[in-house]
């Protein structure tokens, strides 16, 4: 699976506002409504569907990663976004790094594969120190829409 | 000190296979050893102490993996990793749900 396959490029952020896990977490579910990859209507149902999963164990995968997700009935197929902050925001990680990185995924509830598959293009993909502080130090939304395309084409992969 | 190395293979029993929980509370238990710990599945070796690394495995259900760990406390570790699987990541809280 590719970035393409999941990520709405209008819904990428590369500074978000928001400098605590739900913030952040609303703020590119609010993206995604206005990318138009959610309905407006689910959007708290999302959200607290997401905080819900985050209660069960922290979603920061290290390295300064972290893919808050969920499953939701609204969607009939994957969408994800990515979102970049300037300073950081703690996530209570495994390995205790503040998040910069953000994927998040929502996913029909029948497609666990399809969840799967984005996960480890994901953690393959940042895998890479320079395609991971690229796109930390990415400026724009295009700047970061651009390194996705980079990596699906050649593959930061070593 | 006594480096060891024991494997075992585990298969995974999730329904929805090795996504980020269950790739955390791995890593977790990992990171109680001191012993290297790596799987080895599908042609590739996972950094078993790092999520992000066991991810890239994207086991699904029914995959066979085998576990390594190489260190002073090898054998217990792979032990312990061998009960997650066995116990199918059950939380010994009660909670069985993935998400």
């Amino acid at each position: 699976m590719k970035f393409s396959d999941f990520v709405a490029v209008d819904a990428i952020r590369s500074d978000v506002d928001a400098d605590t896990k739900q913030g952040v977490i609303r703020e590119m579910a609010e993206s995604l409504v206005e990318a138009g990859k959610i309905a407006p209507a689910e959007l708290e149902s999302i959200v607290k569907a997401i905080m819900k999963r985050e209660d069960l164990g922290s979603t920061g995968i290290g390295r300064g990663v972290a893919v808050p997700h969920t499953k939701h009935p609204s969607v009939d197929r994957l969408v994800g976004t990515v979102a970049v902050s300037r300073k950081g925001i703690d996530f209570e990680s495994l390995d205790g790094e503040p998040v910069q990185l953000f994927f998040l995924l929502v996913s029909p509830p029948d497609r666990p594969g399809d969840h799967l598959r984005a996960l480890e293009n994901i953690s393959r993909q940042l895998r890479d120190d320079g395609f991971c502080r690229r796109l930390k130090a990415a400026q724009t939304p295009t700047e970061i829409g651009d390194l996705l395309e980079e990596a699906d084409s050649h593959g930061f992969v070593s | 000190m006594i480096q060891e190395t024991v494997s075992r293979e585990v298969v995974v029993g999730i329904r929805e296979g090795l996504h980020a929980r269950p790739a955390d509370q791995l890593a977790r238990e990992a990171r109680k050893w001191q012993s290297r710990i790596e799987f080895v599945g599908s042609g590739q070796r996972a950094d078993g102490k790092s999520i992000l690394e066991l991810l890239t495995l994207a086991a699904e259900a029914g995959t066979r993996l085998v576990v390594e760990a190489t260190g002073p406390d090898a054998r217990e570790a792979v032990e312990a990793i061998g009960g997650l699987f066995a116990r199918n990541f059950a939380d010994p809280a009660g909670s069985t749900e993935h998400t």
